[in-house]
């Protein structure tokens, strides 16, 4: 017998509208002009700007300097976006849209950093470097995000975590003087804050955003109480054994690549690490699909023989080790010492880099380097004595988010059972 | 030959309710025993034992003759019990093998899935009993009939010899019922044994080997499904004689009382839903909206009703335009909807009854003096209601979500028809009652038609909507792709245009004198 029924498949309102494709042309167009009449008006033919593509400090996998004609430069990035904003004006790309969105964004910061350091030079090569740190803590965040949001409880209390294990991480380093045991201290304080949200979450089944709240809270206050109190009187407690750069043999020697990822930190090659990890845990294996089953539909998964509770406790306290090692990143990994409030939010921006990433392992790194890169904007510019206030530039990654949160958020999908408790009936 | 599944003396207590008294049941290989009996009757809480999800406070269960104890689903799927749910225990994200594969999945190298080998075992199964599915396929594109044969795999995979359905054509449309009974057919030839449930009379006489029929927790019959008649079913099932017959008189279509003209809707993930509609709905007359749920009635209705902004397209109301109107500006205008969710849109349920009886008309005289509520009136007012409309409370300062669901939409029912009004919205009115509320209530629908009111009634229920309806207008995918008149239309015909099928030819004749027997 035929099926005699089909898929309800309907019509977007939003593809129908003109409006959006016809906003977006104009806005590309808008960007071409900005980069020809701001930035490419006042440079001279001759200008030069001065790209250094080895990161400082480094000697292997060196790179020859990038040498580039300012005006011209600026002329041909202006005419790329004018190009697409044409064609998305009056044709529109469709599916490609957005992605043609990213490659005027990408001319239009490729076109700042020219400008800006025309005449002079900029070290690109330095600049990834340092959006890769900084895209560390905002990445692990996000991945911490993940594990504990696809089983459906949603954690705002990575912050906190992260802050706590960053206190602790430096209090416990410098005590041992070991940077594993700081490590290791540092991760349990975290998980020991993610088994609160746990018990108060999915056992009490208290509201989720509250129970991190009060996490995130308590957290602020513990970390400074106890700096204030220790750490900033005996300096010898907050002076941790740190982590540092080593180079991974043949892969350093790779010009630009190999500088700025396989001669870093510890906990890049650990980020990479649980990236793969987690990527394949939660799409390959019976682990993640049980998992993702409970952040899906538990009362299916329970009716399964699958125990909702147990695997939502397993998932926060998997996402409260990793927000440990994120925070652990900022004493040992990164600064050498604790500072109150160091964490500075980038556990909430690790939360926006999961949402933007698709709660997904690969699209969440992704979004870590967006972040990474708008915040090392900031700190390079200062250098280069840049006209716009170096403290304007630094509120850069939060734009970012605002802008990507706004534009991107809503589109993908959500784990449906997403912050709600399981009753069993 | 033994039966393969004996239930004797299940008994449950609830706070309050004897959900389950002493109930013994029978089922033998190989064949399909409908369990009927009204919402509340008990037999979910029955299925809910064999299932593991409630353990019974006495009885026992028994296996081809071998006592066993279920204390989760898993343990029933152990013995060999599964069952299809009415809300599909399906993951939409996930594909089809991922679905069938959960909770028992084949693995290698450790811990990794083994999809290919699933995807076997699901084509094996699906051409060993005829359940055409793409194991690649992600649930959530599929139509609401395939979904239901994912979980009927979801059993056979696990290797079930007992499949418990519960309620399930409560979600498809005729045709893919129809396809339902068939695939049941198949799976008890070849060797299944299955469990009916539903309230539903016209498929139990279909589909049934054998009929048990409870009522208030008790099995009070069994009967033959090829000598029982729907008359004596729906007694055992009500425990009273009921009609079974809605009398109308006839009626010339007075004027113009709702007009939609070219009315677009659209969802919260901006997709149309409704698609370009217009219809016009005559003083003392019911247009009846038929439609697989989901084409867009919902939408339609919260459109008019002014609980959604509409994208384009226009709605006139006894000749005052409210098109995106505000909800209490229609309701002033004369309008009353029944909603279709009474627990979320209808009622607030820790109010009382009496309050939620004045929800419409609380800010005006007589039960308003300026700023103050006259609690007195709303009192004086309720205890009237109550007596009217047959409200079962035990008083009119009761919490209304206490009240069982029946009473529950009389309340709805009270405070909307009991106000002067000229057309009438009701969205589903009789969504999982019982018999006998559905009697009143479409008795009730009827009598505010004879007295010139405009009735435009939303309904899944094609039983419901040719009692009730002089004419019917069908749904699909946001479209209205036929209306029809009432008197001469199958269910067949209708079937087919809820599915999107337009026959050649509709016929349509005068209205006449209309008396149509319920089946329920």
């Amino acid at each position: 017998m035929a099926v005699s029924s089909a898929t309800i498949q309907r019509v977007k309102i939003g593809d129908i509208s003109r409006v959006r494709r016809i906003s977006t042309g104009v806005i590309e167009i808008l960007i071409a002009a900005f980069i020809f009449f701001m930035f490419a008006s006042k440079i001279t033919g001759d200008a030069l700007t001065k790209f250094v593509m080895t990161p400082g400090g480094i000697t292997v996998g060196k790179m020859g300097d990038w040498i580039v004609q300012t005006r011209l430069t600026l002329w041909i990035m202006a005419g790329i976006c004018l190009v697409i904003g044409i064609y998305q004006l009056i044709k529109g790309f469709g599916k490609f849209s957005t992605g043609m969105i990213g490659v005027v964004f990408l001319a239009f910061i490729f076109s700042f950093l020219t400008w800006q350091a025309s005449g002079k030079q900029l070290n690109l090569a330095g600049m990834l470097s340092s959006s890769v740190l900084l895209a560390v803590p905002i990445t692990l965040g996000a991945f911490s995000g993940i594990l504990c949001e696809r089983a459906g409880v949603v954690n705002i209390a990575i912050e906190g975590m992260m802050l706590m294990a960053a206190m602790v991480g430096a209090l416990m380093g410098s005590i041992t003087q070991s940077m594993w045991l700081g490590l290791f201290f540092g991760v349990l304080s975290a998980v020991l804050l993610a088994a609160l949200h746990a018990v108060l979450s999915i056992k009490y089944k208290i509201d989720q955003i509250i129970s991190g709240t009060v996490i995130n809270i308590f957290s602020a206050g513990m970390t400074s109480f106890i700096s204030q109190k220790f750490l900033q009187v005996h300096q010898e407690l907050n002076n941790p054994i740190m982590f540092t750069r080593f180079e991974i043999p043949v892969l350093a020697k790779i010009p630009l690549i190999g500088p700025i990822l396989f001669n870093t930190n510890f906990f890049v090659y650990l980020m990479f690490f649980l990236l793969i990890i987690i990527q394949i845990a939660l799409f390959s294996t019976r682990w993640g699909l049980r998992m993702r089953s409970v952040g899906e539909h538990p009362k299916a998964a329970d009716t399964l023989g699958i125990n909702v509770i147990k695997t939502r406790y397993m998932a926060v306290l998997l996402g409260g080790m990793v927000a440990g090692i994120a925070g652990a990143f900022y004493t040992l990994g990164s600064v050498g010492r604790f500072d109150e409030g160091m964490t500075a939010g980038k556990g909430f921006i690790g939360l926006a880099a999961m949402i933007f990433g698709n709660y997904s392992p690969i699209g969440a790194i992704g979004a870590g380097f967006l972040f990474g890169f708008a915040d090392s904007i900031g700190s390079k510019l200062s250098l280069l004595g840049s006209a716009i206030p170096s403290t304007l530039m630094s509120t850069a990654p939060y734009l970012i988010t605002m802008i990507v949160l706004a534009g991107f958020v809503g589109k993908g999908h959500v784990p449906a059972a997403d912050g709600k408790p399981y009753t069993k009936e | 030959m033994a039966p393969i599944l004996q239930l004797k003396g299940i008994t449950k207590q609830f706070p309050g309710v004897l959900a389950n008294d002493h109930i013994d049941l029978t089922l033998n290989k190989g064949e399909i025993l409908a369990l009927l009996g009204e919402n509340g009757a008990g037999k979910s809480t029955l299925m809910n034992i064999l299932y593991g999800l409630y353990q019974p406070d006495e009885g026992e269960i028994l296996v081809n003759d071998k006592k066993v104890t279920i204390h989760s689903p898993t343990d029933a799927i152990k013995t060999g019990i599964g069952m299809v749910h009415q809300h599909f225990m399906l993951i939409p994200v996930f594909t089809v093998t991922e679905n069938v594969m959960l909770g028992s999945e084949p693995v290698k190298a450790g811990d990794f899935l083994d999809r290919p080998k699933t995807a076997d075992k699901i084509r094996e199964i699906s051409r060993q009993y005829k359940l055409e599915v793409n194991p690649d396929d992600r649930v959530e594109d599929l139509p609401v009939g395939v979904q239901q044969r994912v979980e009927i795999i979801k059993l056979l995979y696990r290797e079930a010899e007992i499949l418990i359905f519960d309620e399930p054509t409560a979600v498809l449309t005729p045709q893919e019922a129809d396809e339902l009974f068939l695939i049941m057919r198949s799976l008890v030839k070849q060797g299944k044994s299955i469990i009916f449930i539903t309230h539903k009379l016209r498929e139990v006489l279909d589909v049934a080997d054998r009929i048990t029929v409870i009522r208030r927790g008790k099995v009070v019959g069994q009967a033959d499904p090829k000598t029982a008649n729907k008359n004596e079913l729906a007694e055992m099932m009500v425990g009273r004689a009921i009609s079974l017959v809605v009398q109308k008189e006839v009626k010339a279509p007075g004027k113009i009382v709702l007009s939609v003209k070219d009315l677009v809707v659209a969802d919260q993930m901006k997709q149309m839903v409704v698609d370009h509609v217009s219809f016009d709905v005559h003083a003392g007359q019911v247009l009846g909206v038929a439609g697989v749920q989901g084409n867009g009635q919902t939408e339609l209705v919260e459109a008019v009703t002014g609980l959604r902004k509409s994208v384009s397209g226009s709605v006139d109301f006894g000749g005052t335009e409210i098109t995106n109107a505000s909800p209490r500006k229609i309701t002033s205008l004369g309008s009353a909807h029944v909603p279709e969710d009474r627990q979320a849109d209808g009622l607030v349920l820790p109010f009382t009854v009496a309050e939620n009886l004045v929800l419409c008309t609380y800010y005006q005289e007589p039960f308003a003096k300026g700023v103050v509520l006259q609690y007195d009136k709303i009192l004086e007012n309720s205890i009237s209601l109550v007596k009217d409309f047959d409200i079962r409370t035990p008083s009119p300062l009761t919490a209304v979500g206490t009240l069982s669901g029946g009473n529950q939409q009389k309340v709805i029912i009270a405070r909307e028809l009991s106000r002067p009004i000229q057309l009438l919205v009701a969205s589903q009115p009789t969504r999982g009652l019982d018999v006998g509320s559905i009697e009143y209530i479409h008795k009730r629908i009827v009598q505010k038609r004879d007295e010139g009111c405009a009735v435009l009634l939303i309904s899944p229920e094609l039983d419901e909507i040719i009692e009730l309806s002089d004419r019917i207008a069908v749904m699909y995918r946001g479209k209205i792709i036929a209306t029809v008149n009432a008197d001469n239309v199958t269910k067949e015909t209708l079937g087919l245009l809820m599915a999107g099928i337009v026959p050649e030819k509709i016929e349509s004749a005068p209205n006449g004198e209309k008396v149509v027997e319920t089946t329920f």
